[in-house]
């Protein structure tokens, strides 16, 4: 019993110390190089418009959709989002393989998209369907972006090959050609396009 | 095309662990193994009250553990129930009382399984103080059991397993705290953020307004990963483009997973003296873990289920950015340690991909496991295939000097029945309480039929292994399941460590039964097999039963 009452005061001393070196002192560190040597990162890697106004965040997706929820066809459309891009929360719908709502959802999501864009359902491509784990996924791939071309060109009275430019232009490639995936960040794409004029 | 991609990413991860398992293994047995104190380690030591060379029978060093996670616990506890009083805590209220029992079990125990919403939940001082310091001592007691164990077998006739508070000061302060400085600034350059900036509201580019969330997160996010937590800033965990903004900082965080877990056989083969003996470790963990990703991928990658056949490929749940194979790489990892982090919903995976993440953790986290405790779990494996041979070659068992007699094999015995009888168990009991199973079934479980019983299979699965991770349809979230949760996990990581130490104490206090000369030969390839074997067979039979109830069901639909 008394062996257990020191090792109480040890313990208790000992957590005091961790949580100053590590509950305390270590964030504080990695603030201070996180400030001082990659400030714009380390604050949210946000983007600003022309005005020089803050619109984002490059990392986080948004909404293109009116105040109905209905898509705004001058912008480049995002991936479904369970939180309607809400970046105060974030998350997936975690519906697994044969649940019928996901299945519901990704028929209703195929022909609006095939409508919306003019193209048939069979060049809808999987990512613009499934919602993502996170809700706030900022990109598309590449062949979402294709489908979205000509309709994004004609509400904006933009040629085709401008806005394929663009698109070009905010497509990544794989990190060192395997890893990841090609993807268009849709976020900074929608704001070079309202750039333009 | 897609399958090359798969090898290339493991050759990618594989290199960068093949390179550091000497030198950090090497390290890891100096760290345990130095008679020097250093001199902020000297200053600690008599701060609290510690001499520092008196070595801890397997009894104390038990205690020791006991108690200083029943102080994390309480401290943990109390911070949660007073959040409102506490500075940064973004205006949020205290936790309530289940889920900050819940929280404080499963921080203490290295699980990190989350019943909350942390954005909504968790203000910066509980993220910091409370959370990130258990992520590193969790982490480090684990560190310290396996190395206690490696001292066992190494000792003759000595009794003692080294000095507790020692071993987890230096785990902190030699080997945790090092590396996740390191690894934030990395994090850091692939632009995780770390601020105290709260919520800011800001217009969105088509003039709707959005709230981006701030905080310390690549100084918690490193530690998540090294110290096989996975306890994460954002309710997405590692999916959050905030966690894991790009696709070579995706590889990283699964690097960060397992780097430490994959050199612990060298510093058990360094301290023990038999460097075969942690080659043989390394390839039997390697090896459980390329079968699982080879059948995750598999899985994944063939779309099957009518969800993914309908949209044309497995991407619910999934990062356009990572990409399926970046996800089920993530994934292995994730259950094969203890981790629990996730950067993709497995809830959403195929019904046999999903199955096949469950069966990882089925086998008791071993792939290369959680830092330190898949260490020790991997030692008992290697002990009951040691037992297994001999009692087939008609040999005593003896393993470095080391008699298997009836205490060993059963502590061995009740250690790999945990897991079965805490997650199965537990099912079982709560399934039979008609209240109980009334509110899982209309409550808890997104959708009825099979994938309902993977989802609360998986979650009592992950509590009773502490590994975390969820099928987060499932709503865990409610005061019978946040406390039996809470219990489970608490056995299922005390219960091992009380078992381990045991055999250690009992280990340390044999001298050298026989000369190594007549001991069986373990270093060759045939016993890498016999334990690869060994451990499917163990683990996967117990489970079948429920398998077929849930995603095998599934799967044939």
């Amino acid at each position: 019993m008394h062996q257990t009452g020191r090792s109480v005061l040890i313990a208790v001393r000992l957590m005091l110390v961790f949580m100053v070196v590590l509950g305390v002192a270590y964030p504080l560190l990695v603030t201070g190089i996180g400030q001082a040597l990659f400030h714009s990162k380390a604050n949210g890697s946000m983007i600003q418009n022309g005005k020089g106004e803050t619109v984002g965040s490059a990392l986080i997706g948004q909404s293109f959709s009116d105040s109905q929820g209905n898509p705004l066809p001058q912008y480049f459309q995002p991936r479904p989002s369970v939180v309607d891009y809400d970046a105060a929360d974030s998350g997936g719908s975690n519906q697994g393989p044969e649940n019928p709502n996901l299945i519901a959802d990704i028929t209703q999501r195929k022909a609006e998209i095939a409508a919306f864009n003019g193209v048939s359902e069979s060049d809808v491509p999987p990512d613009a369907v499934t919602a993502s784990g996170s809700g706030l996924d900022p990109d598309i791939s590449a062949a979402y972006a294709a489908i979205q071309i000509n309709r994004v060109a004609t509400a904006r009275g933009l040629s085709v090959d401008e806005v394929e430019a663009l698109v070009a232009k905010y497509t990544s490639r794989p990190d060192l050609g395997f890893i990841g995936e090609t993807r268009v960040n849709v976020v900074k794409l929608n704001l070079a396009l309202d750039e333009l004029g | 095309m897609q399958w090359w991609m798969a090898a290339l990413l493991l050759v990618a991860l594989a290199l960068p662990i093949g390179l550091l398992y000497k030198p950090l293994g090497n390290y890891i047995a100096w760290v345990f193994t130095s008679p020097n104190h250093w001199r902020v380690e000297r200053w600690v030591y008599k701060l609290i009250g510690v001499n520092p060379d008196r070595e801890h029978t397997w009894h104390s060093y038990l205690r020791a553990i006991l108690v200083f996670s029943a102080v994390g616990f309480l401290l943990l506890y109390l911070m949660q129930r007073m959040q409102m009083w506490l500075p940064y805590s973004l205006g949020l209220p205290a936790v309530s009382p289940d889920v900050a029992f819940n929280t404080a079990a499963s921080f203490i125990g290295n699980t990190n399984w989350q019943a909350y919403s942390p954005e909504k939940t968790m203000g910066y001082t509980v993220q910091m103080v409370g959370l990130t310091v258990q992520m590193f001592v969790s982490g480090a007691v684990g560190i310290c059991v396996s190395m206690a164990l490696t001292r066992g077998i190494a000792y003759h006739k000595r009794g003692t397993l080294g000095n507790f508070w020692v071993d987890l000061v230096r785990a902190v302060f030699r080997i945790l705290l090092p590396m996740a400085i390191i690894a934030s600034v990395i994090l850091l350059t692939a632009g995780v953020i770390q601020n105290f900036a709260g919520f800011t509201t800001i217009s969105t580019v088509a003039g709707g307004t959005q709230v981006i969330p701030g905080g310390p997160v690549a100084s918690q996010e490193a530690i998540k990963m090294l110290g096989t937590n996975g306890g994460s800033f954002f309710n997405a965990n590692s999916a959050h483009p905030f966690e894991n903004p790009t696709p070579w900082e995706n590889l990283f965080q699964v690097f960060m997973l397992v780097v430490i877990p994959f050199s612990m056989p060298r510093a058990f083969g360094k301290i023990v003296g038999d460097h075969r003996l942690g080659y043989v470790i390394l390839t039997t963990m390697a090896s459980l873990f390329i079968i699982a990703y080879a059948s995750i991928t598999a899985a994944e990658l063939s779309a099957s289920g009518t969800a993914m056949q309908l949209a044309g490929a497995s991407m619910e749940g999934k990062e356009q950015r990572l990409g399926i194979i970046g996800s089920t790489l993530f994934a292995t990892a994730t259950t094969g340690t203890s981790g629990g982090a996730a950067n993709s919903m497995h809830s959403s995976y195929t019904a046999i991909g999903g199955m096949v993440t469950l069966l990882h953790m089925v086998l008791g986290e071993i792939s290369p496991g959680g830092v330190g405790s898949g260490l020790y779990t991997m030692l008992v494996m290697v002990l009951l295939g040691v037992f297994l041979t001999g009692l087939l070659l008609g040999r005593a068992p003896v393993f470095l000097g080391k008699r298997l007699g009836v205490t060993e094999i059963k502590l061995v015995g009740i250690f790999i029945l945990v897991l079965p009888v805490l997650a199965l168990g537990g099912l079982g009991i709560s399934m039979a309480i008609p209240p109980v199973r009334a509110e899982i079934t209309n409550f808890s479980m997104s959708t009825g039929g099979p994938h309902g019983m993977s989802e609360v299979l998986y979650a009592f699965v992950s509590v009773s292994v502490n590994n975390g991770s969820a099928f987060s349809g499932f709503n865990a979230n409610t005061p019978y399941l946040d406390t039996v949760f809470g219990i489970l996990i608490l056995l299922g990581r005390f219960i091992p460590i009380a078992l381990v130490l045991a055999l250690a104490g009992s280990f340390a206090s044999q001298g050298r039964a026989t000369s190594r000369a007549t001991e069986l030969p373990l270093h060759r390839p045939q016993f890498v097999l016999w334990l690869v074997i060994l451990i499917l067979y163990i683990a996967i039979p117990t489970f079948i039963p429920v398998l077929l109830l849930g995603p095998l069901a599934e799967g044939l639909h």
